[in-house]
């Protein structure tokens, strides 16, 4: 019962609290110290469009379902293992050599796992644009631009929590992949971790690139084009489906100028103990690294310019 | 008043492709002052205030406000001021709480004082009781006080409204007027706003610029502007058509015009409700006898389409413009 008394005394101090303010003067108080950095708001921004997200679970269950129809039907139909030791005189042994100098790996399944987590990282941040041109419609945009928030900031902000989406997803994704059967003996904290680093990478790398082009524009009908248009060419012509190995020349020199690529390669070394690689794993990162710092810094750059008309 | 300027602009102007927006407008705005824009649609109104609050860079001209120059301290200026834009801009998937919070952040005021001052806000406004609720659920006219409540939760010496009343219904329009009105008495702020409704700009404005096409024609507050196309119009009728006082009348205080037919006067003043019981007065006291007497002030309306013409306006428009149009009016109609 003792412990009621001081609750009681806090509501009379609010009480009064309230009181005072009702009696005093209209006048608002001085304002306050405001935080200049350029930094300020961005986190409310990325905030902002994180909670629309999780508010709404049937947008990420949605976004869910493309991955999962990947590995669950096209994974498990090309069962290459099948193929392989349907011809005659072909051994367990010999599948698993041919598995394992085609794929990297014990199965077409785990490395098309590897390869859906970048699937739904490309996915995801080509929309992340999208809410550009919504914010720029609904007037959220201008509302943003008259208010001190940097401008940079703004844009930041857009592939923050696309990036946060998109690598949740990927988690989410990996959590169904091991389900339905992904080679887990090669996982560790490390390689997860160091996976995640990548993807992370490239999630922030192609999240100013869609954020960057969605600058100027207020129709999303163009925009939807955009993602189209570089969407299918950044997937297909990379490594996450099939093997570099079984391509044409001419493809395999395209895979290697395409950052998906490199995040694949990297993400399988460290998840799958792949051995056939594109690239050494410090190659993958610097790959990475150099994609995402280049396309930030062209965002915020273009953003100072663009947002402004 | 002080007539301290806390917006200076000169020669400021706008040019999109071929369309000069804004034509080198010209004006001051003093502190504590409710100033207005009116002028029809595509009049240059919210190109201005959006050069003025930085959204759009001017093409020429200078213009300061507070003291901070547009273009070079931007930021600062942004700072200072709050903007009610046209377009009702609160995120629908957030509540109301969560709206004036995020707009808080955005000016980098500190939560410890935001909270406070968002909910002191929202009761202004009489919306506490909605604060939580999404704004999906919101109906036009909480969206347009919710908008104010985000336009002043930086503490700004200078609230833009743009439009401010487009579409609302009666009531809610009445009730922004009284926070506007709230705003300028009780919290000494200074007001810009742009309309069409000239009973808007007639009841809530100190002084009004007319801008067409994108020139500013005239500045006065509403009284002068009405008086600028002569003044209020008195109609006497007496019972005796002689003899003519017609030179006695022109003799009162305040009378610019007088004009005689048969058994009526007619008589222009500055000041109509003055001069009416002068005349009433004068003809008595020659004997005659008052059957009738009218009052006609002037109103804006009258003004305004004396300094515009009557032609009506095709206002180039595109689609996002359109769409932003249709989105608004949708909102306000809920």
């Amino acid at each position: 019962m003792t412990d009621d008394l001081p609750v009681r005394s806090t509501v009379t101090t609010q009480e009064q609290v309230i009181s005072e303010e009702m009696e005093r003067e209209r006048t608002f108080r001085a304002a306050p110290n405001l935080n200049k950095s350029p930094l300020h708001g961005l986190w409310a921004l990325t905030n902002r469009d994180l909670v629309k997200w999780y508010k709404n679970p049937i947008q990420l269950f949605i976004s869910l379902i493309q991955p999962v129809v990947w590995l669950g039907l096209f994974g498990k139909a090309f069962n290459f293992t099948a193929i392989f030791s349907s011809q005659p005189g072909v051994t367990q042994s010999v599948v698993d050599a041919l598995n394992l100098k085609t794929f990297g790996t014990t199965s077409y399944f785990s490395f098309l796992s590897a390869g859906m987590l970048a699937f739904i990282i490309l996915f995801t941040a080509a929309f992340a644009g999208m809410s550009v041109v919504w914010d720029r419609r609904f007037g959220f945009m201008n509302k943003a631009l008259s208010t001190p928030v940097g401008r940079g900031a703004i844009v930041t902000g857009k592939v923050f929590q696309s990036v946060i989406r998109s690598l949740i997803q990927a988690v989410i994704v990996l959590g169904i992949a091991v389900a339905l059967g992904m080679d887990t003996t090669d996982f560790g904290v490390l390689s997860i971790a160091g996976s995640f680093v990548i993807l992370f990478l490239m999630a922030f790398g192609l999240s100013s690139l869609f954020v960057m082009l969605a600058l100027r524009s207020s129709d999303w009908q163009t925009q939807m084009a955009m993602i189209n248009l570089l969407n299918l060419p950044l997937l297909f012509a990379s490594n996450a489906m099939l093997p570099v190995s079984i391509m044409p020349s001419w493809l395999q020199s395209v895979v290697k100028f395409n950052p998906v690529s490199y995040a694949n390669d990297g993400v399988r070394q460290m998840l799958l103990g792949s051995t056939t690689t594109l690239a050494p794993l410090w190659v993958d990162f610097s790959v990475l690294a150099a994609f995402a710092g280049l396309l930030s810094v062209l965002g915020i750059v273009l953003s100072w310019r663009f947002l402004t008309k | 008043m002080s007539q301290k300027a806390i917006v200076k602009v000169e020669g400021l102007s706008k040019v999109f492709g071929n369309l000069k927006a804004v034509d080198g407008v010209s004006f001051e705005i003093y502190e504590g002052e409710i100033f207005g824009f009116l002028g029809p649609n595509g009049a240059g109104k919210t190109t201005t205030i959006n050069m003025l609050t930085t959204l759009l860079r001017a093409s020429g001209g200078s213009a300061e406000v507070d003291g901070l120059d547009i273009h070079k301290h931007a930021t600062e200026v942004r700072r200072t001021v709050g903007v009610v834009p046209q377009e009702y801009t609160a995120d629908e998937d957030l509540t109301g709480l969560q709206n004036i919070l995020l707009c808080a952040d955005l000016y980098g005021i500190p939560r410890s004082d935001s909270k406070l001052h968002a909910i002191e806000l929202l009761k202004m406004v009489e919306l506490d009781d909605a604060a939580h609720r999404k704004v999906s659920t919101y109906s036009g006219g909480m969206r347009r006080r919710l908008e104010l409540a985000c336009g002043l939760i930086n503490y700004p010496k200078l609230l833009f409204l743009d439009e401010p009343t487009l579409g609302l219904d009666v009531q809610t329009r009445t009730a922004v007027w009284k926070y506007i009105k709230m705003l300028k008495e009780e919290y000494r702020m200074t007001l810009f706003l742009t309309t069409h409704y000239l009973e808007e700009a007639d009841s809530l404005c100190d002084r009004i610029a007319i801008i067409d096409h994108g020139h500013v024609i005239r500045i006065g507050t509403p009284s002068e502007l009405k008086a600028s196309i002569g003044g209020d119009v008195i109609v006497v009728g007496v019972a005796e058509s002689e003899p003519d006082i017609s030179d006695e009348i022109r003799k009162l205080n305040l009378i610019k015009d007088v004009k005689k037919s048969d058994h009526e006067y007619r008589i222009k003043s500055e000041v109509g409700e003055e001069s009416s019981i002068q005349v009433i007065d004068l003809v008595r006291s020659k004997g005659l006898h008052v059957t009738k007497i009218s009052l006609t002030k002037p109103t804006l309306d009258e003004a305004y389409l004396e300094f515009t013409g009557h032609g009506i306006r095709e206002e180039e428009s595109n689609k996002m413009d359109a769409f932003k149009h249709r989105v608004t009016m949708m909102r306000a109609r809920r």
